[in-house]
C-alpha cells in the first residue's frame, strides 16, 4: 500500500510534481503513466526517500520511508539499472546491499537464481549487457523480499523471453497480495500488465482507477459485424437509428453494445458471421487524456 | 556494525582501493630508499629522514578516500545505498569510518615498512625508536593519513565529482598552504594555523626525531606554535568540522 | 529491397550468421525478431557494410552496400542512438554526415525539422536524453531521402507519444514505397508496426511471412460466444464436432470459424450476444516457435513461485 499526499517537488521555478495524491494497493500490478517530464521518476524517488518533497507527503503502508526498520524488506525497487560500479560483481553487489538490511546471504543466491544470473554472479557488472543490468536490478528488488515493489521500465533492454518473464513475474507477486507499482512508456505491453493505473502529466494526477475504466471512458465502444444478409442487418440498423461504418464487408456498429445489436440481428433474421465488442486501446486512451498535459509535442522536445 | 560490515563489503569488493593501498606503499618507501640510501656522515639518517616520503603518501590515500565517495555518486550507488540506509548520517558516517581505518592502517604499513627499509639500507645509524618523539614520527603517520582521509571524505561528499574532488585535495595539499606563506605580513601567521602544517607538527614536534641532522636538512619542521597533542587534536577537530558540514549537505541535498 | 543469400557469419568458433537467406520487399514494414544472441545485429551490421560476412552475401536493389555510390542516398540506418561525438552539435553532425554523400546542406534543416529537433540543433548531443538521441539518429537515417530504411529499436527511450510517431512514421514510409526493415524486442509494439516479419534464433532463419500467418500458425484461433440460449448452442456446436470449451459468460470454440458458428446459431434459433474470433498475440506465436532457440532458457515463473515464498527473515 502506497498513499501519496499532496506530494509537490519543485526545482527552482518549475513545479516536477504538484499536488499529486493517489494510492496503490496491494495485490494488484498498478501502471504509472505519464509522457516524458511528466514528474514519474521524481515521483517514485520521493517514495524511497531520495528526493525530498517541498510538500505533501508519501507514505509507504502507513510510514515514511525513512521511518522504516529495515526499508527493503518492505519496499524493493528498481529505478535504474545502472546503479552499479561496473568492477564490483553482482555477487558482491547484492551481498552489501544484502548486509545492510540484515537480510542472510544465502537470500543473494536465491535472487540470483531467480533472475537467471547465476552463472555469471562473479563477474564485473560493468561487463553486463543491459537485459543482464536489469536483471540484476530485478535482484535487487527482490533481496527483502517485500511487500512493495517499484518498478522503473523494467522491460528496457530485455528481449521477448525477458520481458515475458518479468510480467509473469510482476502478475505473480500481486497474486501474492504485493503492492506492485510500474512506470513504462510502452503502453501495449502495460496493457497487459498492469491492472489499475495511475496516470501524470505535468506533475499532476489526471486518472487514478483500473486500466479497464480509463480505456472504456477515453474512447468510443464499438461492434464490429460481419453477416451474408449484410443489406438487412443496414436496414435494421437504420431502423434503429444506429449508426455505423462500412468497410471491407464488415460494419463498424457505435452506440449499440454487442447484446443489443445481436438481439436485433436475430429479430431481423439475419446470420451473422462475426459480432466482436471491439475496445479501445490504452494507447487511444492516454493519447486522449493526456493531450493537453504533453509537455513537448513532437517538434518541439527539449533536453530532460 | 551492520554499517561498517556494509562499507567494508563496497569498499574492499572494487581493485581501486587495492591499487590506492599499492602505490602509497611503493612511492613512499622508494623515496624514503632514496633519501636514506642517500645519507651520509654530513645528513646521517634519522627516524624522521626515514618518514620523508609520508606526504607522498598521504597524497595517494586522500585520492582513494575521495573516489571511494564520488565513484558512488558517478555510478548511483549512492541512491541504493540512501535506499537500503535512509538514515543517510549514519551511512556516510560508516563510510568514512570504514575508509579511515583502512587509511590507518595502510599509513602504519607504510610507515614501518619505510622505517624498515631504513633500517636495511643504513644499519649503522641511530634510527631506534627511543623517543616518544620518534614514536609519534612513524607510527603518527596512519594516524594521520586517518584523518586526512576524513578530509578527503568530507571533500567527496560535498564536490560529489571526482575530478573535482580530487583537484581540490591535491592541490590544496601540494600548493595552497605553502603558497599562503606568501602573502606579505600575515601569510606566515596564517600559514601557522593550516591543517596540513599542523598535522606536520604532530609528526615532527620541534625536531627531537631528526636529531643529530640540520633542520633544513631533514623534513623541514612545523612552524605551528602547538604542542603535538594539540596539533593532532586541532587537525583533528578541522576533519570533523568538515566531516559535520558534508553529512549536513548531503541529508539535505536530494541524492 | 533487401536480399540475404547464405549469409554466414562465423567468429572464431561460433557461428553468429549460419546460411541466412530471405529478402525484405519495399512498400511494407518487415519486422526482425530474434531472441538475444540471435545475431539480428551481425545481421544488421553485414547489411550495412560494416561487418564482412564469412560467406554469402547480402544485397540491396542488386548492389552490395560497398558498389553504392553514396550508399545514405540509398539506405539510411538507426543502429545505436550513440553513436554521435558527445560535443557535436545536431546540426554539425547531420552536416558532416550530409557532405560526405554530396548532400545539399538544406536537407539538413529539413530532417532536423521532421523528426522535431529544430529547436535544439545547435545544442551540443551529448546533453540530449536517450529520446532525442533517438530522434538525432532517425534524422541521420533519412538525410538522404534513402530507398531503404534499417532501424534497430528504434522506440527505445521514447515515451508514449514518440513510440506512436515513430510508428506512425514507418507506416508513412512503406506507404512512400519504401523498404522499412525494423528489429525489436518488444512484440506487442511490432505487432502494431510490421505486416511482414523476418524472425531468425541462433542465426538461422526461423521464419519469413506476414505477421498474420506468422500468429495464426503457430496459435490456435478460437471464438469466444455468448448468447443467452448457451447451452442449446452449446449441444448443436459439439454435434457439429466443434471443440468447446466453457469461459467465463460464455464458451471459447476452436476447431471451427466463426462464420460457421454463427449459420449453426441462426438454425438452432440462439440469439447471439457475441461471436468474436480470438487470435493469439504475437507473443504466443514467437514464444512458441523460437522456443528451443533461446540462449539460455530457465523455467523462471515456476521458480519465482519456489523463491518468493516466504523465506528472508
Amino acid at each position: 500500500m502506497i498513499e501519496a499526499t499532496g506530494l509537490t517537488k519543485r526545482y527552482g521555478p518549475t513545479l516536477a510534481v504538484d499536488d499529486l495524491s493517489f494510492s496503490v494497493s496491494a495485490g494488484r500490478v498498478t501502471g504509472f503513466l505519464g509522457p516524458n517530464g511528466a514528474g514519474k521518476s521524481t515521483t517514485m524517488r520521493m517514495m524511497l526517500g531520495l528526493d525530498r518533497p517541498t510538500a505533501g507527503d508519501v507514505r509507504i503502508g502507513n510510514r515514511h520511508y525513512d521511518e522504516l526498520d529495515h526499508p527493503l524488506r518492505t519496499v524493493g525497487a528498481l529505478l535504474e539499472a545502472g546503479w552499479v560500479h561496473p568492477n564490483r560483481s553482482a555477487r558482491n553487489h547484492l551481498r552489501w546491499i544484502a548486509r545492510s538490511n540484515d537480510i542472510p546471504d544465502r537470500r543473494v543466491d536465491e535472487v540470483l537464481g531467480l533472475v537467471g544470473l547465476t552463472s555469471v554472479a562473479g563477474k564485473r557488472a560493468g561487463g553486463y549487457s543491459l537485459g543482464m543490468q536489469q536483471r540484476l536490478g530485478i535482484a535487487g528488488a527482490l533481496l527483502g523480499d517485500p511487500e512493495v515493489l517499484l518498478f522503473d521500465e523494467p522491460v528496457n533492454g530485455l528481449d521477448p523471453e525477458g520481458i515475458h518473464w518479468i510480467r509473469e513475474l510482476m502478475h505473480t507477486l500481486a497474486g501474492e497480495g504485493r503492492t506492485v507499482f510500474v512506470s513504462s512508456h510502452l503502453l501495449s505491453e502495460m496493457a497487459q500488465t498492469a491492472q489499475d493505473l495511475v496516470v501524470i502529466g505535468r506533475g499532476k494526477l489526471i486518472y487514478q482507477g483500473t486500466t479497464d475504466d480509463f480505456v472504456a471512458s477515453a474512447t468510443a465502444r464499438t461492434v464490429r459485424v460481419r453477416s451474408p444478409q449484410l443489406p438487412e442487418l443496414k436496414q435494421a440498423l437504420t431502423r434503429r437509428e444506429v449508426s455505423f461504418d462500412e468497410s471491407d464487408g464488415a460494419l463498424t456498429v457505435s452506440g449499440m453494445d454487442s447484446d443489443a445489436v445481436g438481439e436485433l440481428a436475430f429479430a431481423a433474421g439475419v446470420t451473422l458471421h462475426e459480432l466482436a465488442p471491439q475496445r479501445g486501446s490504452l494507447e487511444q486512451a492516454f493519447m486522449q487524456l493526456t493531450g493537453e498535459a504533453v509537455e513537448f509535442h513532437t517538434g518541439e522536445p527539449t533536453p530532460d | 556494525m551492520t554499517l561498517l560490515a556494509v562499507e567494508r563489503i563496497k569498499l574492499l569488493t572494487t581493485r581501486s582501493p587495492w591499487w590506492c593501498a599499492l602505490v602509497a606503499l611503493v612511492v613512499t618507501a622508494g623515496f624514503t630508499a632514496l633519501v636514506v640510501g642517500n645519507a651520509d656522515e654530513e645528513f646521517p639518517a634519522t627516524v624522521a629522514s626515514t618518514q620523508f616520503g609520508y606526504s607522498f603518501g598521504l597524497a595517494v590515500i586522500m585520492v582513494l578516500a575521495a573516489l571511494a565517495v564520488t565513484t558512488e555518486y558517478r555510478f548511483g550507488t549512492i541512491r541504493t545505498t540512501f535506499q537500503a540506509v535512509p538514515n543517510r548520517a549514519a551511512a556516510l558516517l560508516a563510510k568514512t569510518t570504514v575508509i579511515a581505518v583502512l587509511s590507518l592502517i595502510i599509513g602504519e604499513i607504510t610507515a614501518f615498512v619505510c622505517w624498515g627499509i631504513s633500517l636495511l639500507l643504513q644499519p649503522g645509524a641511530d634510527l631506534a625508536l627511543n623517543s616518544t618523539a620518534d614514536w609519534i614520527n612513524v607510527a603518527g603517520v596512519g594516524v594521520v593519513y586517518a584523518v586526512a582521509s576524513v578530509i578527503a571524505v568530507a571533500v567527496g561528499i560535498l564536490v560529489r565529482h571526482s575530478a573535482g574532488a580530487i583537484s581540490l585535495l591535491l592541490i590544496y595539499n601540494l600548493a595552497v598552504e605553502s603558497l599562503i606563506q606568501l602573502i606579505p605580513s600575515i601569510g606566515d601567521d596564517i600559514y601557522k594555523w593550516l591543517p596540513f602544517n599542523v598535522a606536520n607538527k604532530f609528526l615532527t614536534g620541534a625536531g627531537e626525531s631528526n636529531a643529530g641532522r640540520m633542520a633544513e636538512a631533514g623534513a623541514p619542521l612545523s612552524s605551528s606554535p602547538l604542542s603535538p597533542g594539540w596539533a593532532l587534536a586541532y587537525f583533528a577537530a578541522f576533519a570533523a568540522v568538515l566531516l559535520t558540514i558534508a553529512i549536513t549537505t548531503a541529508k539535505r541535498r536530494d541524492a | 529491397m533487401i536480399e540475404a543469400q547464405g549469409l554466414t557469419k562465423r567468429y572464431g568458433k561460433t557461428l553468429a550468421v549460419d546460411d541466412l537467406t530471405f529478402s525484405v520487399t519495399p512498400g511494407r514494414v518487415t519486422g526482425f525478431l530474434g531472441p538475444n544472441g540471435a545475431g539480428k545485429s551481425t545481421t544488421m551490421r553485414m547489411i550495412l557494410g560494416l561487418d564482412n560476412p564469412t560467406s554469402g552475401q547480402v544485397r540491396i536493389g542488386g548492389k552490395r552496400y560497398s558498389e553504392l555510390h553514396h550508399p545514405l542516398r540509398t539506405v539510411g540506418a538507426l543502429l545505436d542512438a550513440k553513436w554521435v561525438h558527445p560535443n557535436r552539435s545536431a546540426r554539425a553532425h547531420l552536416t558532416w554526415m550530409a557532405r560526405s554523400n554530396k548532400l545539399p546542406l538544406r536537407r539538413v534543416d529539413e530532417v532536423l525539422d521532421l523528426v522535431g529537433l529544430s529547436s535544439v540543433a545547435g545544442k551540443r548531443a551529448g546533453g540530449f536524453s536517450l529520446g532525442m538521441s533517438q530522434r538525432l539518429g532517425i534524422a541521420g537515417a533519412l538525410l538522404g531521402d534513402p530507398e531503404v530504411l534499417l532501424f534497430d529499436e528504434p522506440v527505445n527511450g521514447l515515451d508514449p507519444e514518440g513510440i506512436l510517431w515513430i510508428r506512425k512514421f514507418m507506416h508513412r514510409l512503406a506507404d512512400e514505397g519504401r523498404t522499412v526493415f525494423v528489429s525489436s524486442h518488444l512484440l506487442s509494439e511490432m505487432a502494431l508496426t510490421a505486416s511482414e516479419l523476418v524472425v531468425i534464433g541462433k542465426g538461422k532463419l526461423i521464419s519469413q511471412s506476414s505477421t498474420e500467418e506468422f500468429v495464426a500458425r503457430a496459435t490456435d484461433s478460437t471464438v469466444k460466444v455468448r448468447s443467452p440460449q448457451l447451452e442449446a448452442l452449446r449441444e448443436a456446436l459439439e454435434r457439429a464436432s466443434a471443440q468447446v470449451e466453457p469461459a467465463e459468460d460464455g464458451l471459447v470454440v476452436s476447431g471451427m470459424d466463426s462464420a460457421k458458428i454463427g449459420e449453426i446459431a441462426m438454425q438452432q434459433g440462439a440469439v447471439l450476444h457475441e461471436l468474436s474470433p480470438q487470435r493469439g498475440s504475437l507473443e504466443q506465436a514467437f514464444m512458441q516457435i523460437t522456443g528451443d532457440s533461446v540462449e539460455y532458457h530457465a523455467d523462471l515463473e515456476a521458480e519465482a513461485r519456489d523463491v518468493l515464498a516466504p523465506t528472508a527473515p
